[in-house]
């Protein structure tokens, strides 16, 4: 099929001897939402992760099975992590700006991919502030600390600064765990508008963020993957038991 | 006796009479050399076992012959680096000879404060530099070291003190010439052995504890004034 952007199969991941991920099946489709719930350790984070390859910074990582990105594996040896990064952008649970200014935040990776022409860095920066709406609120203090911003404001930032990659997915890692409802509000609103233009795969604690955005659902359980199922369907009728009782509360 | 001309004059009969301007040479060149010498062995060694290695056998013989030079009194250092720079190497009393020698001296500082420095920058810094795609090497110059950069300044400013004062490290390596050096082959003497050897040889006492006096200010001065530099550069990057 042409619309799928990522297909995981049989993709197991261990720390050490310690298994966090066993034998996932996905299949993303280009220009949706999946959203992927399920308790804490439940490797959630640990698949994010594996997608573009930050896992590989803790030693003893290691996989199995593949993770095919519009058709090539990335866990290949030839593959290039850096360039897998930048298709692949990541925002993580807690806002993390790094200590410069928003302007400087923004435009840190067209920095890094090379880009030195001062006009075209501006337009990068501008145009992904505009894309999260954090364009009006910052305009006037783009040269000021990026830490001073609010939290909400610094987690909308950090989606700026992954647009400015200009990649083709977005990673969220919980990122409205630390945010009041209507910051968080503000970050659902900017998901709606990326989806046309990117594929989003967003890890959440909150059951019901997911119902609200998210067309297909994940639920992952102790590494599993317990099932993978339109939205709606997956809240309204879980086929699995341990579904049912982690949506209607019963643990997690 | 603190005065401009003691500060521009040379030493006259032996530092008798005259002022102190080929000391005050001296000890900007040794101090200098050496920090240039000590930095970036020190930073990179600290990079090495912060960023680029796991702990293991190799890295633990490193802190350890690290912690091991430092615990060295520095007479055993100039004694070292007289048999090493001075006769084996034929570089003779001189300006390299002495500032080599403080390099290995202040070098233990500079990779610990480095070390402990580049440790404390959150991890979550490198996930977030790495996430954005950059390579090892940009993340390290762009992202770890700007954020380590207090810390790294902090040990060479305890390294820059101790090379200015150091006396026993230096006689026997950079010699006590009372010339200004004109070279890094050039014999020459610091403050320090100016004051020990006026002082020692009762010379001239009042001419001793003048050099002192500059001694002191100086360090103050270098002190704050990189504490001054360190404000600034630190503002930028928060």
């Amino acid at each position: 099929m042409d619309n799928i952007a990522i297909s995981v199969k049989k993709f197991s991941h261990y720390f050490g001897e310690t298994q966090t991920l066993k034998n996932i099946n996905i299949e993303v489709y280009k220009n949706e939402i999946l959203s992927i719930i399920g308790p804490a350790g439940s490797g959630k984070s640990t698949f994010l992760r594996a997608l573009n390859r930050l896992n590989d910074l803790v030693p003893d990582s290691r996989v199995e099975g593949s993770i095919e990105i519009d058709g090539e594996d990335i866990y290949k040896p030839e593959t290039s992590v850096v360039e897998l990064r930048r298709k692949l952008g990541m925002v993580f649970a807690t806002p993390v700006p790094l200590p410069r200014s928003t302007l400087e935040n923004v435009a840190f990776g067209a920095r890094m991919a090379g880009v030195r022409n001062k006009e075209k860095l501006n337009e990068i920066v501008v145009s992904s502030l505009k894309q999260v709406s954090l364009w009006e609120e910052v305009k006037d203090r783009l040269d000021s600390s990026a830490l001073k911003l609010s939290g909400g404001q610094q987690q909308r930032l950090c989606i700026a600064r992954i647009l400015a990659l200009k990649p083709d997915f977005i990673l969220l890692d919980e990122p409205c765990s630390g945010l009041d409802p209507i910051s968080t509000m503000k970050i659902e609103d900017s998901l709606r508008q990326l989806k046309k233009k990117y594929t989003i795969i967003l890890v959440t604690n909150n059951t019901k963020q997911a119902a609200r955005i998210a067309e297909r659902t994940a639920f992952f359980l102790s590494g599993e993957m317990i099932e993978l199922r339109p939205t709606e369907k997956l809240f309204t009728t879980p086929a699995d038991q341990r579904t049912n009782d982690y949506i209607s509360g019963r643990f997690g | 006796m603190l005065n401009l001309r003691f500060l521009t004059a040379n030493p006259k009969d032996m530092g008798k009479s005259g002022g102190i301007f080929s000391t005050i040479i001296g000890t900007i060149a040794l101090t200098v050399m050496a920090i240039l010498i000590a930095t970036p062995l020190g930073v990179g060694t600290a990079i090495y076992l912060t960023e680029y290695t796991r702990e293991n056998k190799v890295t633990r013989i490193i802190r350890f012959g690290s912690e091991c030079l430092a615990g060295i009194p520095s007479i055993i250092f100039g004694l070292f680096g007289f048999i090493l720079f001075v006769t084996k190497l034929k570089f003779g009393w001189s300006i390299l000879s002495g500032s080599l020698t403080l390099a290995f001296m202040i070098l233990p500082t500079i990779i610990r404060t480095s070390e402990e420095a580049i440790k404390s920058v959150p991890r979550s810094y490198r996930e977030v530099s790495y996430s954005l795609g950059s390579t090892k090497w940009q993340m390290v110059t762009r992202v770890v070291l700007p954020s380590a950069i207090p810390g790294i300044v902090t040990g060479i400013i305890l390294s820059v003190g101790r090379s200015i004062g150091e006396t026993a490290a230096v006689i026997f390596t950079a010699g006590s010439a009372l010339r200004i050096p004109t070279s890094l082959f050039s014999s020459s003497r610091t403050m320090a052995v100016h004051f020990y050897i006026l002082a020692r040889e009762g010379i001239s006492m009042a001419n001793a504890f003048g050099t002192a006096a500059v001694l002191v200010i100086a360090i103050l001065i270098i002190n704050l004034v990189t504490y001054q530099m360190m404000h600034k550069f630190i503002k930028r990057y928060s």
